[in-house]
């Protein structure tokens, strides 16, 4: 089952394009990354998934082909929105009261047992908690309603480290336990340890989308003299070139691992930070969105 | 694969999930404090070190087992206080524990987690390797020649009992490298 699937889906406003042709199919049980640079549509995108916006072209369905924004939809989704947002002048006992009437399902017991285990007094009102502790509020909230997939828009900007470790640690849990997750960060680091899934936006598109494994996988550094960085730039399909006097730094997709390495040329596997930055830089035309396009199986020019 | 249940959590247990295990969010909350002896071990991690997360917990087990930090029979920390703890992906650990599964030095029970099953303090991981590999190799041609299951269990314990009968007996035990634990083996 997909608990995401997006068919050129796209939001413009007026004429101006937020969000382009995006066609995502995010398996369940994962934890995939939105990154993208500010403005590259990773809120609207989250936004649609939760039928706070409209599209105005395509189409998107969660939790196994319900329509986004549909009850049934909203039944199974858990959303924390950019900021952690909570009614300040509230306690969190009357946050955790409000959240109960509005939702048809919600888990009193275990809202309670985690904001004590978090240390959080339910006398004290939601706005004079640490920023860290609103977050956990908020997601507390989001899971109490006992979700099948937790959508966080930018949960961890205002988060010191060690709250980023406790935030990210409660949406690990909920992971291992069945609850599939989609989060929106610049904190690449952090996002190594805890996503398996990455989708990379820029400009309004998706530049690459698919499994963490699968993408390292699919990609290596190709190292040689400038001189012939151009031919084999022409041999395979490239997503960055990185050129001094000298010598080239070529980042290519290849089909497996046992792709020939042209001679005189040292191949290298790729990080996931390098490998998003790559893709970050690369001009829209230069990338293929999505793994299907990254790992096609048909041999390239070289292993020919 | 299994995900321990022990601390009460969000997650009502999305079916088809690779993540969950057969049991895991079946049940209703526990109240924290898990069962039984906890782990003997703590993970850390080290981003510095360039050794991919699994592989570090898998070496951190191997290094707690030649130093007698665990035993056959302890229990390994369970997923979801490790991705609780270090924030990491439950799949990692999952997958820290099904290579040291794998190399035999752990077993899964179902609903509980995973455990000791082997020691290493006589070492040689590589060769207990090789010399499995040399095992499957020559289960693929008994295999292949129409024995079944009984069958290869039959024909080994036969020759494995000449093979000792014939040295009398006197070094039974001390080839190994990795001695299994009988009841970790269930």
């Amino acid at each position: 089952m997909n608990v995401i699937e997006t068919s050129g889906l796209g939001k413009s406003y007026g004429r101006v394009p937020a969000l382009r042709d995006c066609t995502l199919a995010l398996p369940a049980g994962r934890a995939a990354a939105l990154v993208g640079p500010n403005g590259a549509g990773k809120s609207t995108l989250m936004n649609m998934l939760v039928g706070l916006t409209i599209p105005t072209a395509g189409s998107a369905a969660v939790l196994g082909g319900q329509p986004a924004g549909s009850a049934a939809a909203l039944d199974g989704i858990g959303f924390v929105a950019q900021d952690a947002p909570v009614y300040k002048s509230l306690s969190c006992a009357d946050m955790l009261h409000l959240t109960r009437n509005l939702n048809r399902r919600f888990d009193q017991q275990y809202a309670e047992a985690r904001l004590a285990e978090l240390g959080i007094p339910l006398k004290k009102k939601a706005g004079k908690l640490s920023g860290g502790q609103q977050a956990q509020l908020a997601l507390t909230l989001a899971l109490a309603r006992r979700p099948r997939l937790l959508i966080l828009d930018e949960p961890l900007a205002a988060l010191d480290p060690l709250a980023r470790q406790d935030f990210l640690g409660t949406v690990m849990t909920a992971l291992a336990d069945g609850v599939s997750v989609l989060l929106s960060s610049h904190a690449l680091a952090e996002l190594e340890r805890v996503a398996d899934y990455f989708i990379v936006l820029a400009s309004g598109e998706v530049r690459l989308a698919g499994d963490a494994d699968d993408l390292l996988a699919g990609h290596r550094m190709l190292t040689g003299p400038a001189a012939e960085a151009d031919r084999i730039a022409g041999q395979h399909s490239v997503v960055e070139v990185r050129r001094a006097a000298a010598q080239a730094h070529v980042l290519v997709r290849i089909s497996g691992p046992a792709e020939p390495v042209p001679p005189g040329w040292e191949a290298h596997p790729v990080g996931l930070e390098e490998l998003i930055l790559a893709y970050l830089r690369a001009p829209g035309g230069a990338a293929q969105p999505g793994p299907a396009a990254a790992l096609r199986p048909e041999p390239t020019e070289v292993a020919r | 694969m299994t995900i321990d249940k022990g601390i009460s959590t969000a997650g009502a247990g999305a079916a088809g999930s690779p993540a969950s295990g057969g049991d895991a969010g079946g049940g209703p909350p526990r109240g924290t404090g898990a069962r039984g002896a906890p782990s003997p071990i703590e993970y850390r991690l080290d981003p510095a070190s360039g050794v991919p997360t699994y592989l570090q917990l898998v070496q951190q087990v191997e290094h707690a087992l030649r130093l007698g930090y665990l035993k056959p029979g302890d229990q390994l920390p369970k997923v979801r206080d490790v991705v609780a703890a270090l924030a990491i992906n439950p799949n990692t650990v999952l997958k820290a524990y099904k290579e040291l599964e794998t190399k035999g030095l752990a077993a899964g029970r179902p609903g509980q987690g995973t455990f000791v099953q082997a020691t290493l303090t006589q070492v040689a991981l590589p060769e207990l390797t090789g010399l499995r590999r040399s095992l499957l190799g020559w289960l693929a041609s008994a295999e292949e020649t129409g024995l079944d299951e009984d069958g290869i269990v039959a024909l080994f314990t036969s020759v494995l009992r000449d093979f000792y009968d014939r040295r009398g007996g006197a070094d039974r035990h001390a080839g190994g490298d990795v001695r299994a634990d009988s009841e970790g083996a269930a």
